[in-house]
């Protein structure tokens, strides 16, 4: 195959992986990542420095488009992105101290876990119309946006910051130490523990992800794994998925980014369960 | 192709926003008593929303156009060179031994030399700040709405990120 075939092939690709991962709020690791291990045969070393320019598409091309929609809970995502990036540079510095393998299954766990706790909240009331959460009334996290697919504004309330605050820190913290899973965690955060709308949701976790990926940015570019020719196709395809997966989220159901935020967390888990197993 | 994406989408969704919060638009025109200070602050908000939304869109139209026109350098030197493309696989620009700029004075040389790669590894970084010059507007913008705490809390993330810069530079 030569340079012009890939680099072609790999943009159709990554346009896919931009669409998915905007709608829900992850970075389309789990597709990039795959396709140049397995398919490309390329090392997981600049496949992963790949996933992360992929990530920062993802989260500043859809974002432009959801924060100018108000899906985007503005002040709760800064505010998680305190937890997020210390998270991230604590992270950074225990990757040399555990055991990778046993890291991947624990997290495949978790990811499993959560992707049930997400599935059984699928019939749940969608929003909270009161809070009594201290952190999140003082700083006013809560929020409103308007719901294309309901046509109507939908007002909720933030609740359970501390947990929310923990879950991103842990979420910070596996990014920088697996090199994926950022968004994985930080939807369920949101969505579970701090209940706010699915697609509010996806939507924050998506601006957030760009944010937590630039923190590790300085060490993979130093360490040579952003390759230009792998990473040009990816940007540039991953931006164009992304503004088109920007477009669909406002038409959506709520439910129905629930269940396929759940089907690519299954993946994922399965994905990193086998890394962690098989090696 | 980014840019008139953008301005399509504008339309349709200025007008949900308009028909969902009619007071934040026509506030100024609105005798308002003892809730004055809450029209304005709206207004505030939205201007920060679309402050923020511009910088994402700037910084990630300006990373596309340097990185496609990184590419069609680097396939118009090749195309120049190797008369069939046949002899060049992939594999070799794609490889953990595939030389490409490391550091910031390799990404100015190489820039320089008129290199296709350095291009695209200039759109990449390019990419790479977005998100960090958002954290800097988010500080400034919640100055702009007077929220002194969402500012700090904002600022606190810049320091983190910059500095997590730093030490990935060095080492």
């Amino acid at each position: 195959m030569d340079l012009l075939t890939f680099v072609v092939l790999l943009f159709v690709i990554s346009v896919a992986a931009g669409i998915l991962g905007s709608l829900v709020g992850l970075g389309g690791g789990i597709v990039i990542v795959p396709v140049l291990t397995i398919i490309f045969g390329v090392d997981i070393r600049l496949a992963i420095g790949a996933s992360l320019i992929s990530v920062i598409a993802t989260s500043s091309g859809a974002g432009a488009t959801y924060v100018r929609e108000r899906i985007t809970n503005l002040r709760a995502g800064m505010f998680l992105e305190v937890a997020t990036t210390t998270g991230a540079v604590t992270g950074a510095y225990l990757t040399t101290l555990l055991p990778g393998r046993f890291l991947f299954v624990l997290f495949g766990l978790v990811l499993l876990y959560s992707g049930f706790a997400v599935y059984r909240k699928r019939h749940a009331a969608p929003v909270l119309t009161v809070s009594k959460d201290r952190i999140a009334n003082s700083l006013n996290l809560h929020g409103s946006y308007y719901d294309d697919a309901e046509h109507r504004e939908i007002s909720y309330k933030v609740t359970g910051t501390p947990t929310g605050l923990s879950m991103m820190y842990v979420a910070g913290m596996v990014s920088a130490l697996l090199g994926i899973g950022s968004g994985a965690l930080k939807v369920p955060a949101m969505d579970l523990a701090m209940h706010m709308p699915m697609k509010v949701s996806t939507a924050t976790s998506n601006f957030m992800i760009g944010v937590t990926a630039a923190a590790s940015a300085g060490f993979y570019f130093a360490r040579g794994q952003i390759d230009p020719y792998i990473a040009a196709p990816v940007a540039a395809g991953v931006l164009g998925g992304a503004i088109v997966g920007a477009r669909l989220l406002g038409r959506l159901r709520g439910r129905t980014v629930r269940l396929i935020f759940v089907t690519v967390l299954v993946v994922i888990a399965a994905e990193m369960l086998q890394r962690g197993v098989v090696g | 192709m980014n840019q008139s994406d953008g301005g399509d989408a504008g339309a349709p969704i200025g007008r949900a926003d308009g028909s969902a919060r009619p007071p934040a638009r026509d506030g100024a025109v609105e005798p308002v008593a003892q809730d004055g200070p809450s029209v304005p602050e709206d207004r505030k908000v939205r201007q920060a929303e679309l402050a923020i939304s511009l910088v994402l869109r700037v910084g990630v139209g300006l990373a596309v156009i340097l990185v496609v026109t990184g590419l069609i350098v680097v396939f118009a030197r090749l195309g120049g060179q190797v008369p069939t493309g046949h002899r060049h696989s992939y594999k070799a620009y794609t490889s953990l031994t595939t030389p490409f700029p490391r550091s910031v004075s390799q990404l100015l040389t190489s820039i320089a030399s008129g290199e296709g790669q350095g291009i695209i590894e200039l759109g990449l970084v390019v990419l790479l700040l977005t998100p960090v010059l958002r954290v800097a507007v988010g500080v400034l913008t919640f100055l702009y709405e007077e929220d002194i705490r969402m500012a700090l809390i904002t600022l606190f993330v810049l320091i983190v990120l910059l500095g997590s810069f730093v030490i990935g530079g060095a080492s």
